[in-house]
């Protein structure tokens, strides 16, 4: 049940405010000055802007994953984390679509996408699918929480505190009755938007890949790309569930309806995603590393032994090796062990992020030559790390949000799950 | 009507005077038909001219002013190109000794920021053992071109006669382009264009690429713009050593302001390539390879790196 925030929960939401206030004003900043408030340059013309995009996509497809692939598989104990798994879808595949306007040079001709819009550019694939999803996900989120609505209205109805909270929750759900009519039509919904989902996160996230396989620079011309993506997409977004997960259950008390079998279930996906994410690192680096062509070398010997090997190697070794280690005992998928290998997975996967993003265009065909020196490296300014955490903290404030206004369970789905287990015991 | 034929002959031997004779006498902004109709009065002094329809008739020089620029090309035509041509440039790097003049005009003509140019002069060797040269490098103007086929917006486009331009005003500035070209050939504008408000105000178009807007992709354009004026590109008049040779692949003909070849045979002789070729790209632009070379590479050095 929702209900107003602790002290504890008072002084998140202030420092979250605070730094999107930050990443708000340096995008200002931006915007009047233009892009010469980041470390762009020609050279490196995608930066941690970008790796971000890319970092909430991937996140987002968690969504799809709990909800849809597990609920099709018929894997009744991940009913009480899927409103987890699609608040972060919604909030996280929203905040990709601001970014990438954050990254425009000219925001205020982002209509031309839909004027003068050519079909054969990635760029417009990736509209399409990436609108395509939040609105499934929209949907997902909504129709689920219907019932609980219904129990949200009860609740409120004689508080004169909550008047404003009884009028939005009318506002949304108040034709909802709960008879046999609405549960089939809702029941079937849900099912329809199961299993359009799947096709369509596979897209956001394929098409994303595209966005570099489609180009013929170093680390970015393989055709393992879309493959590669979904599975690390599926691999953060499962480590940002059980980070979530153990917050929520932590802060709301939801011992009785979280337990260790849910922490156990997704300590072992997440290692089979991780040895899963793994594999696919293997063929994208070692393949061509085993030959060495004149182009790819200088971008290898980058991540492996130059500039970037430091983050290089610590993304692999927090974002994947730790986690499987922590996670393979049945010691590390107690909850807070779990939380831990849970964060690391996130943060390795953002460093993972950029390290696709930025290093390649680092190493451009022809020699980079005729620039000035500051062109030929990438550290983020101040205005851009600004921005990307502002982008992550508006991400996790509208989570915030969302699980003060709504029960962050689902309250119906878990109970008349509950109920049908009890009579089969019987 | 009578009046529309006679004003379209009058303005057409305005054109073409002013295209002959009176080029660059007045750089002040009149209206060509100002006076035509006698103001100040004639002089008495006729000038023989040829009409559109090959008669050669006598105006008196009063009536004869000067075109202060060549009318503007509409959007839509600056899209579709010149009609019948299909543009090539050749560089001959056994000619290159990187004294950059090329750079020096291009970057003056397109109003660059200071740091960044449309063409590169590199320093390249192809083997560990191979000879040092230089190899001016420009936009390739690929017939199958990637930045083209990645833009969002149809900001940058391919025109029949085979230039890759980019429209400022529809750019959004997503740098999908920049990734997408092998050849680094395209920069940003990261910073607002050093430029007078004189030159921001004046009409924008992709063929001259200016003026440069705060946000937008550049890259070089091939100057279509000198073209039309019946010039060549400024690195090609800027290049001392005759470096750059344009022409048309449908005359089958390049020339550096200097010399002529027939395109051809130029390539022909000299044995001429494209670079990156196995990429697919289909370059307008080809090299001719840095044998017999009119300098030693150390020439081009700064005096500092000098040995």
């Amino acid at each position: 049940m929702p209900r107003p925030f602790d002290k504890l929960g008072i002084m998140w939401l202030t420092v979250l405010v605070l730094v999107c206030c930050l990443g708000l004003f340096a995008y200002i900043q931006q915007l009047r000055l233009g892009l010469c408030v980041t470390s762009l340059r020609d050279y490196a013309s995608w930066g941690i802007y970008i790796s971000n995009f890319v970092f909430f996509v991937a996140i987002s497809l968690v969504g799809s994953l709990i909800t849809a692939v597990l609920r099709l598989a018929g894997a009744h104990w991940c009913t009480p984390i899927t409103r987890i798994a699609e608040i972060i879808a919604v909030s996280a595949i929203s905040f990709a679509g601001l970014i990438i306007i954050v990254d425009m040079g000219r925001p205020e001709r982002f209509y031309n996408l839909f004027i003068h819009g050519r079909l054969q550019s990635p760029i417009i694939w990736d509209v399409l699918v990436i609108s395509t999803y939040l609105i499934i996900s929209c949907l997902l989120l909504y129709l689920p929480l219907l019932p609980d609505l219904k129990i949200l209205i009860a609740r409120t109805k004689h508080d004169p505190e909550k008047r404003i909270l009884h009028k939005m929750y009318c506002f949304m759900g108040s034709f909802w009755t709960g008879s046999p009519l609405q549960e089939k039509l809702v029941n079937r919904g849900i099912n329809i938007l199961c299993i359009t989902i799947v096709p369509v996160a596979f897209s956001i996230h394929t098409v994303t890949s595209w966005l570099f396989a489609t180009t013929y620079r170093a680390g970015w011309d393989s055709s393992n790309f879309g493959a590669y993506f979904i599975s690390g997409a599926f691999l953060v977004g499962s480590g940002a569930v059980m980070v979530a997960t153990y917050v929520f259950r932590h802060i709301y008390h939801l011992e009785d309806y979280i337990t260790h079998v849910h922490f156990d279930k997704l300590g072992r996906i997440v290692v089979m995603l991780a040895g899963l994410y793994g594999y696919f690192n293997v063929n994208e680096y070692l393949v061509p590393a085993f030959k060495m062509k004149k182009p790819e070398e200088e971008f290898l010997l980058s991540l492996f032994v130059g500039d970037f090997s430091g983050i290089f190697w610590f993304a692999i070794i927090t974002g994947m090796v730790i986690p499987i280690i922590i996670l393979v005992t049945p010691w590390g998928r107690k909850p807070f062990p779990a939380f831990v290998a849970g964060v690391m997975v996130v943060v390795g996967a953002w460093i993972k992020r950029y390290l696709i993003v930025t290093p390649t265009l680092l190493s451009p065909f022809l020699p980079m030559h005729d620039v000035p020196e500051s062109f030929k490296h990438y550290v983020p300014s101040w205005a851009e790390w600004s921005i990307a955490f502002g982008s992550l903290a508006g991400a996790l404030l509208i989570i915030t949000i969302f699980a003060r206004l709504f029960p962050i369970i689902p309250i119906h789905e878990t109970i008349h799950e509950a109920h049908e287990k009890n009579t089969e015991h019987h | 009507m009578s009046e529309n034929s006679t004003s379209r002959k009058q303005f057409l031997a305005a054109l073409v005077t002013a295209g002959l004779a009176v080029t660059g006498c007045s750089t002040k902004k009149e209206n060509p038909f100002e006076g035509v109709s006698g103001e100040g009065g004639p002089t008495g002094k006729k000038v023989k001219l040829l009409s559109v329809d090959g008669e050669i008739v006598e105006m008196d020089s009063s009536c004869l002013k000067p075109v202060p620029d060549i009318p503007p090309v509409s959007n839509d035509r600056e899209r579709v190109g010149i009609d019948g041509k299909k543009f090539v440039m050749v560089i001959d790097l056994a000619r290159c000794k990187a004294v950059k003049n090329c750079q020096k005009m291009c970057n003056a003509a397109h109003q660059m920021h200071s740091g960044q140019n449309w063409i590169h002069v590199y320093p390249m060797k192809e083997s560990e053992n191979g000879a040092p040269f230089w190899q001016p490098t420009n936009c390739m103007h690929c017939d199958a071109p990637p930045c083209v086929k990645v833009c969002p917006v149809d900001a940058t486009f391919k025109r029949e006669d085979g230039i890759v331009l980019i429209d400022n005003t529809r750019c959004v500035g997503c740098r999908f382009c920049m990734a997408a070209c092998p050849y680094s050939a395209r920069i940003f504008n990261w910073n607002k264009p050093e430029i007078t408000e004189e030159e921001a105000c004046k009409p924008y178009s992709c063929e001259s690429s200016t003026p440069q807007r705060l946000g937008t992709v550049g890259k070089c354009d091939f100057c279509p713009d000198m073209y039309r004026q019946n010039k060549l590109p400024h690195c090609v008049t800027g290049c001392p050593n005759g470096v750059y040779f344009f022409g048309d692949l449908n005359e089958d003909s390049v020339t550096n302001g200097a010399e002529s070849f027939r395109f051809s045979d130029l390539i022909k002789d000299k044995a001429g390539y494209r670079l990156m070729e196995e990429l697919g790209t289909k370059p307008s632009v080809y090299y001719l390879p840095p044998v017999n070379r009119n300098f030693p590479f150390e020439k081009g050095l700064p005096t500092s790196e000098k040995s």
